[in-house]
């Protein structure tokens, strides 16, 4: 609407309309040009087989997946239930349930974590002054039923 | 005069009672509409009167939240905003940070920054290539696209943690240093990625079909870019040289050496090609950082909480969509009292409808997508 076209003879017309006939199938054969390319390489084939590489396929080490405790192999952890991630996490993904053990000094009970909720943000990580926490490289978090995302990370009490 | 009465939004004045008017909605289930939004069109034929842009489809009220919720944790919101340019965003919010809390970010970290985010904007300036494309109706272009971003957000996901929520600076430089692959892999991925800019450009640029549907489609004018306050690749597509990196530098951009690609017509066609021309100058500033990448620290001095002086602080980045700016007011505490963001995606739309009227509607899709409007940013 607000161009203006400006006016053209017929002779000057044709001539410009001939000349579009031309140069544009070559334009288009200098694209598809590209695609043949492409169709003839395939080496140069970009895409993942997903389901078939499973086994081989491994994600970054600081890919953030899954939030677990870090454990020793008797399943200790370092966490002294200071709930500092739990103030960290921007959606109250994490809860810390402390208790109290014989000697009557405060632990870890349960580290309740809503994966559900979980934006796999990182903050909780780096906030936890004692390093009991990382995010682990599991990216098939998916699940059938919804209480499979409320997790119980520890398995044993804290020790404080 | 009629008394018909016209959906919300749309300017009673001109109406033409000569004409058939129509309505149609376009929306915000629809493809090219880049998210949900909805584009209300009045229509004579196919030829588009008026546009009217609906959007809070997906409003999430970020910045309400913020305000209860710890600085670092707003950074992580960021993402969320124009996600394709998230680790740009990123930076702008911790720029305001950096300012209330008066500490500066040692050499490295600001390479680090400078070389994601322009890795960052390539990615989205590819994303633009194949969307751009696709619109046109060129599956193969939206395909090339995706191929090489894949590339950068395989790089992005190494360094940072994820591909595309990064939420990877802090106040000082940034949560981790990158690592000793970081530097040969972008090396590889340039050349690379030099020998495929040919193959892209020899696919879109000069294709008949493409040049047919671009050329004086869509004329922003410059005096509209200015008073619509459109910023980014749309405002120096109708020549206005502006780019924050250049007239207001932050972080390194002062020492590196870059051009603003400026272009005249204001068309479809030249906000493609500033794209493709910022590609080429991202391409250079990396290059530069990889020759000049210092050793030393990438984080200067960590506070367990972070508490900004009161006051209020003003950042104003360059993403890949335009101006980026981050306000922040703070009273006490370490949560901020008030946190507002000037988003690039949200001007740029409101010059829409100056642009589309007198176009078909097929015209309209390959506007709003040289527009490249991100919904999550206009909506927030
Ligand atoms: S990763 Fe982020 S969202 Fe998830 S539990 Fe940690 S702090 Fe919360
Ligand atoms: S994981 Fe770390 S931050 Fe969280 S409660 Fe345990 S020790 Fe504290």
């Amino acid at each position: 609407m607000k161009q203006k076209v400006s006016p053209i003879s017929t002779a000057e017309y044709i001539k410009r309309y001939a000349k579009r006939c031309i140069t544009g199938p070559i334009s288009l054969l200098k694209g598809l040009s590209v695609t043949v390319r492409y169709f003839f390489s395939p080496h140069k084939i970009v895409t993942e087989q997903y389901p078939e590489n499973k086994k081989t396929l491994k994600m970054h080490s600081r890919y953030r997946g899954c939030l677990e405790l870090i454990e020793d192999e008797n399943g200790e952890n370092l966490c002294t239930a200071c709930g500092i991630c739990e103030k960290a996490c921007p959606n109250a993904s994490i809860n810390i349930l402390s208790t109290k053990n014989i000697a009557g000094k405060k632990v870890l009970g349960k580290y309740l974590y809503h994966l559900g909720s979980c934006t796999q943000c990182g903050l909780c990580v780096e906030a936890c002054p004692f390093g009991a926490i990382r995010m682990n490289q599991e990216f098939e978090l998916s699940n059938e039923s919804v209480d499979s995302f409320e997790m119980t990370l520890n398995k044993k009490e804290g020790r404080g | 005069m009629s008394l018909r009465r016209l959906p919300p939004g749309f300017r009673e004045e001109n109406i033409d009672l000569d004409t058939e008017e129509f309505f149609v909605n376009m929306g915000p289930q629809h493809p090219s509409t880049h998210g949900a939004l909805r584009l209300a069109l009045r229509l004579d034929g196919e030829t588009i009167i008026e546009v009217v842009p609906h959007f809070g489809y997906i409003h999430r009220g970020i910045e309400k939240q913020a305000e209860s919720m710890s600085y670092l944790q707003y950074i992580a919101l960021s993402d969320r905003q124009d996600y394709l340019t998230a680790i740009q965003n990123n930076w702008g919010v911790c720029l305001a940070l950096e300012k209330g809390l008066g500490i500066g970010v040692p050499e490295r970290g600001e390479y680090i920054r400078v070389m994601l985010a322009e890795l960052g904007r390539i990615a989205s300036h590819l994303v633009f290539y194949a969307c751009f494309g696709g619109d046109l109706g060129g599956q193969t272009a939206l395909l090339f696209g995706f191929k090489e971003r894949e590339m950068i957000h395989d790089i992005l996901d190494e360094v940072t943690g994820s591909r595309l929520t990064t939420n990877f600076f802090r106040p000082g430089g940034s949560v981790h240093d990158v690592p000793d692959t970081f530097i040969p892999r972008v090396t590889s991925f340039l050349k690379h990625l030099e020998k495929t800019m040919v193959d892209y450009e020899r696919f879109l640029s000069t294709n008949i079909i493409v040049l047919e549907r671009t050329k004086g489609i869509g004329i922003l004018s410059k005096e509209d870019a200015i008073a619509y306050g459109c910023s980014g690749p749309v405002l120096r597509a109708s020549g206005v040289s502006y780019d924050v990196r250049k007239n207001d530098p932050y972080g390194i951009y002062s020492q590196l050496d870059f051009n603003v690609p400026v272009t005249y017509n204001g068309d479809t066609y030249d906000r493609y090609v500033v794209r493709i021309a910022e590609i080429h100058e991202s391409i250079k500033i990396l290059r530069q950082c990889i020759k000049q990448f210092p050793e030393g620290p990438y984080r200067g001095q960590e506070k367990a909480s972070i508490r900004l002086k009161p006051g209020s602080y003003y950042s104003a980045t360059e993403t890949a969509k335009g101006l980026y700016a981050t306000y922040v007011v703070a009273v006490s505490g370490d949560k901020p009292y008030r946190i507002h963001t000037r988003g690039p995606s949200f001007a740029n739309l409101a010059a829409l409808n100056t642009m589309v009227q007198g176009h078909k509607i097929s015209d309209l899709v390959s506007i709003l997508a040289t527009l490249d409007p991100v919904i999550p940013e206009i909506d927030r």
